[in-house]
């Protein structure tokens, strides 16, 4: 199977400690990644790293064979929803159509074609008859999915998620997983910031541990072990393997 | 004088176009200043560029709009580029980083003017009214240079009025998709600057961050559309450029530009007070009828409670 995505001695440095360093992995195509790691591990600034979003201090990303600026088109991403301030004039139509200003390009308005993709990305998560509602009216989980429709609209092979699950209720967790599922069906790559544990087994083909550097990557069935795990929570999971060690092992 | 006596002065006339061009331009760029909550940036830049000016006229000697654009651009660059150094390599925060930067510069200014003030070039070179503005300084080639700045900053507007947009609300996915973010910032910062510039006679150093700043939360308070947020800002600022010379031509002796920037700020209380949905009064009036819906909602289980009793 071909590798989507090849990370290479990745060092990313705020204020000179490094947040992660030399970060070297590779995935391959049409899986669902989770990217988990204790608070501070460096996952969001991973990911912000590969898109070039922070800058590193070394570090080289190649996507399908070519570099990232060169494949920036098939690359969708979805913010953290509180990194921008939902008080914006505009509604949720709108802010899905930004998913397409990339293909766009200078000059050109977005039109009627851009419209119908943008509403078909509404539709797919659910939130077409809020097409016109202004953005700050929406709940935090309704936020969270007209993100999630912009980076559909960016029709992108591979996505990179910030924490897509973070402030929504159950029923949005399992629809935006049930889109994820139809991605990866349709041989896209999605990468996933993620904090639940208890779901890692149930969402993720592919595990991604992270602690400033790469503790394990590969299936999830091989590398989301008790072992593993406590490698990269280092002391902080014994809570956690008390009461959750059942979930971890099974 | 009663107002047509007024409107027929060519003088006035031309004051009144320059005032309403720089109305327009400001209020159109405020807007994306305002949403990038860069406010106090329109602020630092207009302060930064009194230094930029008087270092041209001294090198010059001449007072010329075009000249002034050119040295206020470098100053505003320069404080910008300083801003970014100090908030990147100390701990210092932005606004602190705006404070320091706005008042260093504009003491520089100061210093420099009194300067200019006492030395050679004299009184006449008027450049003492930069602090607060005088329209009566305004002579024909200023309104044309006015016009261009205008055109252009409204022309760019226009044309990377989606980049703006991107830029404004979401500056990490902008950078993303691969949008030149650092280009656009500068691009909205020499706007800026421009506006500030073709404002400066009119309306001074001091109060130019009032005319980048009302017109754009006004127009928020009427509207949930961005293009539409623009425009009303634009034709805000406009509005307030043509009241506040109006007012301060039919009464003697009043400065126009401290008029402009009141005439801006009372349709702002008008905006907070009464626009609908996001205005004081509409927010009142829906939490009362809330509250009233509530209690006869109720007083209505309550009856309905007895009948069954």
């Amino acid at each position: 199977m071909p590798n989507v995505l090849k990370v290479e001695d990745f060092t990313i440095a705020y204020h000179k400690k490094p947040v992660i360093e030399s970060v070297s992995f590779e995935v391959p195509e049409g899986k669902l990644i989770g990217i988990i790691g204790p608070n501070g591990a460096g996952k969001s600034t991973l990911i912000k790293g590969i898109l070039e979003l922070v800058p590193r201090i070394s570090g080289k990303v190649t996507i399908q064979g070519k570099s990232y600026r060169a494949m920036r088109k098939s690359v969708g991403y979805v913010p953290q929803r509180e990194s921008v301030d939902w008080d914006f004039p505009t509604n949720a139509l709108d802010v899905v159509m930004m998913g397409r200003y990339g293909h766009l390009g200078w000059l050109k308005r977005p039109g009627k074609a851009e419209k119908q993709k943008a509403l078909e990305c509404l539709e797919k998560v659910g939130m077409a008859e809020y097409a016109n509602r202004q953005i700050s009216q929406l709940s935090g989980g309704q936020q969270q999915r007209i993100f999630l429709a912009r980076a559909l609209a960016q029709e992108a092979d591979l996505y990179f998620m910030d924490e897509p699950f973070v402030g929504v209720d159950a029923a949005t967790e399992k629809a935006i997983i049930q889109l994820l599922m139809e991605l990866k069906k349709n041989g896209k790559t999605v990468l996933v910031v993620h904090h639940d544990l208890s779901t890692v087994k149930e969402y993720f083909d592919w595990t991604l541990l992270l602690n400033k550097e790469i503790i394990q990557v590969g299936r999830t069935e091989e590398v989301f072990t008790p072992e593993y795990l406590q490698k990269t929570y280092g002391g902080k999971l014994a809570i956690l393997s008390d009461s959750q060690s059942g979930l971890l092992i099974n | 004088m009663n107002m047509l006596e007024i409107l027929r002065d060519p003088n006035t006339q031309w004051i009144l176009l320059g005032t309403l061009l720089l109305g327009l331009s400001s209020g159109v760029i405020g807007s994306f200043a305002y949403l990038r909550k860069q406010s106090l940036l329109g602020d630092t830049l207009a302060h930064a560029a009194l230094p930029g000016i008087c270092i041209v006229f001294m090198l010059t000697g001449v007072k010329s709009i075009s000249f002034f654009l050119f040295g206020a651009a470098i100053a505003g660059m320069i404080a910008v580029f300083v801003i970014n150094v100090v908030t990147k390599y100390s701990r210092i925060k932005q606004d602190t980083a705006l404070g320091l930067v706005l008042s260093a510069f504009f003491g520089l200014g100061i210093v420099l003017l009194t300067q200019i003030q006492q030395s050679s070039y004299g009184n006449q070179s008027g450049l003492d009214k930069f602090l607060f503005g005088q329209t009566a300084s305004m002579v024909m080639s200023d309104v044309y240079v006015m016009m261009a700045v205008s055109l252009i900053l409204i022309l760019a507007c226009t044309l990377f009025f989606k980049e703006f947009k991107l830029l404004s609300f979401d500056p990490g996915f902008a950078k993303g998709i691969g949008l030149p973010v650092l280009l656009l910032d500068y691009i909205i910062m020499l706007l800026i600057v421009g506006a500030v510039v073709i404002g400066i006679q009119a309306v001074g150093v001091v109060l130019m961050a009032a005319l980048l700043i009302t017109p754009a939360v006004s127009a928020r308070y009427w509207t949930e559309r961005l293009s539409v947020m623009v425009v009303l800002s634009g034709i805000f600022g406009m509005l307030s450029g043509v009241v506040g010379t109006l007012l301060s031509a039919a009464v003697n002796n009043l400065p126009t530009g401290p008029l402009i920037v009141l005439s801006a700020t009372v349709w702002f209380m008008f905006s907070l007070l009464f626009a609908p949905n996001r205005g004081v009064v509409a927010k009142l009036w829906r939490r009362v009828e809330a509250k009233r819906k509530y209690e006869l909602i109720k007083k209505l289980e309550k009856q309905g409670a007895h009948h069954y009793e």
